[in-house]
């Protein structure tokens, strides 16, 4: 059964079209999977009844031939996506037991593709971390290991269940969510692909909203050229989101055309940070030379306002969250822990839903939004967020995409990083920027660590340019030839 | 243009105990737009609905759930501002006011803050004896209404009808420019006499689609503006001339008592007439207003505003004026025939090609008196605005004596038929030809020798009386001038 | 800017969320931490610089003013904690 777990999502969709295997049996070996991963913990709600029927579904529509993109398709979703009649938790106990009565566009659109949901993925609550380690239904482990150590390493996050649960080989892609990072970090902390497209490329409707001027959802996947074939069935406008771009969705597939030459790719400096690690660095060089070979021109670049990107991010999105947050008050849905009175109630209730780290970045929001302090804070880093922004218009006049290191570490074991909030958000130091101008940018694995973890290497493109970005990563994955798999996969 | 104008008139002081004190009042109404839909949903907007049977998953602000801008609501806004002669801003933000309340589903209210979609404007004040004066609009903004907590259906609980919830406001704030009651009271009849002409708000107060907040503030004459307090949701124009009276008396006594007037909101609690402080907590308010990341700042296309601007109605201020120049109406008929567009158009209808003057007089008279009695509206007269033009025609060419005409009218509100007709009916022609009226005159005069001799011996105005005897005689229906030149004639004999 | 145990108290009362006893210190002490880092800021010079609210660079949508919504009330109180003759219940509140 090994076999159909193995199989990249290309693979499986064409072997269902050519029936060398039922959309039964690829469900069924996934669902499999999915228990046998359990120990991961990468799933807060798994459904393997809906997959069992979705699957049925489908193998009746590829058996009248009218099969759709991803007919039969088994993908996880982050549960941060609502879901009609399933669970959503965002990972925080607030939402309690939750049936949202309504499903969110992008995981719409995946099911009206033909697509097999056997799960909803664990994350940081509320998306709200790096580790994965702040949900409120445990701690996500990464499938790969250090070489002799058995330490459990975290995931990333926050869409720590969705990297995992695409490593382990219990679904063929994932959707994910990226805030500051929350798709890149763990699809390179797993050894993954995923990428974050351009802000209004996705639907945010039926997301549960972390910061809405930064949130937009992505594919996890184990190649390039499978997240294409995802983010084309998730992308797309929608009239129920007014951030939703309406613009036609290219065939992201036929981007991948392994031709780089005379592409420009910008290699910023201020990313060569100090204390950078060596490994790091090297894997830069690397990516560098085989974009070089194949054709592509380096062009070193800067990008000036790079190490104010996390504190403005710091702000920004602390601040958005506050006032999305303010929903849950235990009237409507979710936990309710009673009061004496009503302001008993709000404060009982957010204060048991809510966990620490999603605690502090309510309140940071709330004070950098409140009387005498919203100039010196939140308009402020409005402003700097101009010049980021800035920054990235000025260098996409000299190269097509830009190429940089995911993340400054590969997966770390809980507690290895001080439990100084601080630390953690440097994990996010490579990725924020790319939210803060709403950019599209991607994370593929190229290489391995000295100890034997995944290392990923991202590509930064222009606004609504997602073709390079797919096409400069194709190049990186084929040279990279990437084939190491966890042992904790099933 | 407004403050200045709102200077101390005496008239409008209040006596203390320490001497005079001048009332400052400023209004915010929050006017409910009409629309078929939410401002940010496709939920729809009616009264007294089942409860949270008008409630979209946004408004209930489910998770994940977003906002997406009614365009006509936005188009109401512009025609409002435009209405007021205000400034159109081609630019304007929402922005996110934080705070909590049960009937608050999202925690914050989406509303405009920095940058409203209105800027100033202007409202002309109609006040007694055709006085008018201008109190100044400082700004109108779109926002979302909240839903309804109702606290008298259980001993421990509040109820959550979220049916309200969304719907479009235009929350319209006005200058610090009214000097009395009567003025706040005027300035809310304008208002929403101008938002009906212009079809933006129903201004049915008791369902609530138009609610004042009405500021108030005391001082010496001249004195700098004192501390004011905001008396919420007032729902009709009497409570809110009954409001400002109580909450100035309130803040007189208190200062003259030593004390200090408190930065307060306060209810007005109709049955007992007097205003108190909200119990809930008065804790710093501190709403974190923040740009609505959900939305982009909403832009307007000049030819969009050009289009709403062409297609404005003429407006109380205009039609009054031109009632006044056109049908030479004083300014208090004219304004008062113009604060409802129904009589407004009763009047052009029934004075077209006539004597506007007496028009009005029928109508703010006789058939005033008669919808009053019978509670009706002008649309639902019982006399049309033809019907009563005929009348006055019949009136005009000497068919029948402005005495007459008050019982014709009476029958025509109770047969409802032409004038014409009931005149022919009761044979109530006024008599021109002189020989009935000679014969009846001839008889007074043999009748009264005693009258005639005092006449005669020089008392002129015994005419009159003449006069009477003989209208009597004819039932009214001869032509008093015809009557007054015979009898004059005769008694000279 | 660092935060003191008032401020922490007030900040919380805003948003609604119960500090657990004794935690004051370590949340003060974190969310201090959090300022410091991003008053990293003030290096910076923005005078004149717009304030960016968003990535993009289009108009607001608007829609038709149509009923498209609504007469759902089943979903609405569908996962209602506490709920009566279709309304949303809460302790009484005092106005
Ligand atoms: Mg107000
Ligand atoms: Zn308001």
């Amino acid at each position: 059964m090994s076999a159909l777990t193995d199989l990249t999502l290309a693979e499986a969709r064409d072997g269902l079209k050519a029936k060398k295997f039922s959309a039964a049996e690829l469900t069924d070996a996934h669902v499999k999977a999915v228990e046998a991963a359990r120990p991961l913990n990468a799933y807060i709600t798994e459904t393997p009844e809906l997959a069992k029927k979705l699957a049925a579904e489908s193998d009746a529509r590829i058996a009248s031939g009218d099969a759709r993109a991803l007919e039969g398709v088994p993908l996880a979703i982050k549960d941060l996506f609502c879901t009609e009649n399933v669970r959503t938790t965002a990972a925080s106990k607030i939402l309690g037991n939750f049936i949202p009565q309504y499903e969110s566009t992008v995981s719409g659109k995946l099911l009206a593709a033909g697509a097999v949901s056997v799960g909803k993925t664990n994350l940081d609550e509320f998306a709200m971390g790096s580790s994965n380690a702040t949900s409120a239904f445990g701690a996500v482990a990464n499938p790969w290991k250090r070489k002799g150590d058995n330490r459990p390493l975290v995931p990333g996050g926050s869409s720590g269940g969705s990297a995992a649960a695409v490593a382990a080989r219990t679904c063929l892609g994932a959707t994910g969510t990226d805030t500051g990072g929350s798709i890149r970090q763990p699809a390179a902390f797993c050894g993954i692909v995923g990428i974050k497209p351009t802000y209004g490329r996705c639907s945010r409707w039926g997301i549960v909203a972390f910061a809405s001027s930064l949130d937009q959802a992505g594919p996890f996947a184990r190649t390039v050229r499978d997240t294409a074939i995802l983010l084309r069935e998730m992308a797309g406008f929608d009239a129920k989101d007014s951030t939703s771009v309406e613009k036609a969705v290219p065939d992201f597939e036929k981007a991948l055309t392994g031709d780089v030459r005379g592409l420009r790719i910008g290699i910023p400096k201020e990313y060569r940070m100090d204390g950078m690690s060596r490994e790091i660095e090297d894997l830069w060089a690397k990516g560098i030379a085989w974009l070089k070979d194949a054709g592509a021109t380096p062009v070193d670049i800067s990008l000036p306002h790079t190490k104010y990107a996390l504190p403005a991010y710091y702000i920004i999105a602390p601040a958005e969250a506050s006032s999305n947050l303010a929903r849950y008050d235990g009237i409507r849905y979710g936990l309710r822990v009673p009061g004496e009175s009503i302001d008993d109630l709000y404060e009982n209730t957010r204060g048991a839903g809510f966990g620490a780290e999603v605690r502090r970045r309510v309140m940071i929001g709330t004070y950098v939004l409140s009387a005498g302090y919203y100039d010196a804070y939140y308009l402020k880093a409005q402003k700097v967020r101009s010049l980021i922004a800035r920054d990235f218009e000025e260098a996409y006049k000299k190269v097509d995409a830009i190429l940089t290191p995911t993340a400054p570490s590969a997966a770390f074991a809980l507690g290895e990083k001080s439990d100084d909030p601080i630390t953690m958000y440097l994990n996010d130091v490579f990725t924020v920027s790319v939210n803060l101008a709403g950019l599209p940018g991607i994370s593929v694995p190229a290489g391995l660590s000295s100890d034997g973890l995944p290392l990923g290497l991202q590509v930064i493109g222009r606004p609504f340019d997602e073709e390079t970005v797919f096409r400069v990563a194709g190049v990186v994955e084929s040279q990279a030839k990437f084939t190491a798999k966890p042992d904790g996969a099933a | 243009m407004s403050t200045t104008t709102a200077s101390a008139e005496s008239k409008n002081l209040i006596e203390g105990k320490t001497g005079h004190w001048e009332v400052v009042i400023g209004l915010e109404v929050h006017a409910q737009v009409l629309s078929k839909s939410k401002l940010f949903s496709g939920a729809a907007i009616a009264f007294g609905a089942e409860p949270n049977s008008q409630v979209s998953l946004v408004d209930a602000a489910m998770p994940g759930m977003l906002p997406v801008i009614n365009g006509f609501c936005v188009e109401q806004a512009v025609r409002t501002g435009l209405g007021l002669k205000a400034q159109i801003n081609m630019r304007s933000v929402f922005d996110r006011k934080n705070y909590f309340y049960p009937d608050l589903p999202q925690g914050y209210q989406i509303s405009q803050f920095t940058q409203p979609i209105v800027g100033r404007g202007e409202l002309v004040l109609d006040l007694p004896g055709g006085e008018s004066r201008t109190v100044g609009i400082t700004r109108l903004h779109l926002e979302q209404d909240a839903g309804k907590s109702i606290h008298d259906q259980d001993p421990q609980l509040t109820f959550i009808d979220l049916n309200r919830s969304g719907t479009a406001l235009m929350e319209i704030v006005s200058e610090p420019d009214m000097r009395s009651a009567e003025e706040a009271a005027a300035y809310l009849k304008k208002l929403r006499s101008i938002l009906r002409y212009l079809g933006t708000c129903d201004g049915n107060m008791d369902e609530g689609s138009l609610r004042a907040d009405v500021n108030v503030s005391v001082r010496k004459p001249g004195a700098p503006f004192g501390t004011r307090c905001e008396i919420k949701n007032v729902n009709s124009i009497r409570f809110v001339q009954q409001a400002v009276e109580y909450e100035a008396r309130r803040q007189i006594e208190l200062i003259e008592e030593g004390g200090t007037v408190k930065q307060q909101t306060r209810l007005f609690d109709a049955n007992r007439g007097e205003t108190r402080a909200m119990r809930t907590k008065e804790e710093a308010h501190d709403y974190r207003y923040f740009p609505d990341p959900d939305l982009l700042p909403l832009e307007l296309e000049p030819d969009f505003v050009a289009r709403i601007k062409a297609t404005l109605p003429e407006l109380p201020d205009e039609k009054k004026a031109r009632f006044m120049k056109d049908y030479g109406l004083t300014a208090y008929d004219a304004g008062v025939l113009v604060a409802e567009r129904a009589s407004a158009d009763y009047f052009e209808a029934a004075a077209k090609g006539r004597d506007g003057k007496s028009a009005a007089n029928w109508i703010m008279g006789d058939l005033f008196a008669v919808l009053n009695k019978t509670g009706v509206g002008i649309e639902q007269s019982p006399v049309s605005a033809e019907a009563l033009g005929g009348m006055l025609d019949l009136l005009k060419d000497g068919t029948i004596s402005g005495r007459i005409a008050k019982d014709v009218f009476v029958a025509m509100v109770e047969t409802g038929k032409p004038a014409k007709v009931i005149v022919e009916e009761k044979g109530l022609k006024q008599i021109t030809d002189t020989g009935p009226i000679e014969a009846a005159a001839d008889k007074v005069i043999a009748d009264n020798p005693k009258q005639v001799a005092t006449y005669k011996g020089g008392n002129q105005n015994l005419i009159g009386w003449f006069v009477g005897q003989v209208m009597k005689a004819t039932g009214g229906k001869a032509n008093p001038g015809v009557v007054n030149e015979i009898l004059k004639k005769k008694l000279a004999e | 800017m660092s935060l003191d145990k008032a401020t922490v108290a007030r900040i919380a009362r805003l948003a609604r969320i119960k500090v657990p006893a004794g935690e004051e210190d370590a949340l003060a002490a974190d969310l201090s931490r959090i300022l410091a880092f991003v008053e990293q800021l003030n290096e910076l010079d923005c005078t004149d610089v717009p304030p960016m609210t968003s990535s993009e660079a289009m108009k607001l949508r608007r829609r038709a003013d149509e009923v498209t919504d609504g007469g759902i009330p089943e979903k609405v109180l569908a996962n209602a904690p506490e709920a009566r003759d279709g309304y949303f219940t809460v302790p009484k509140v005092v106005e």
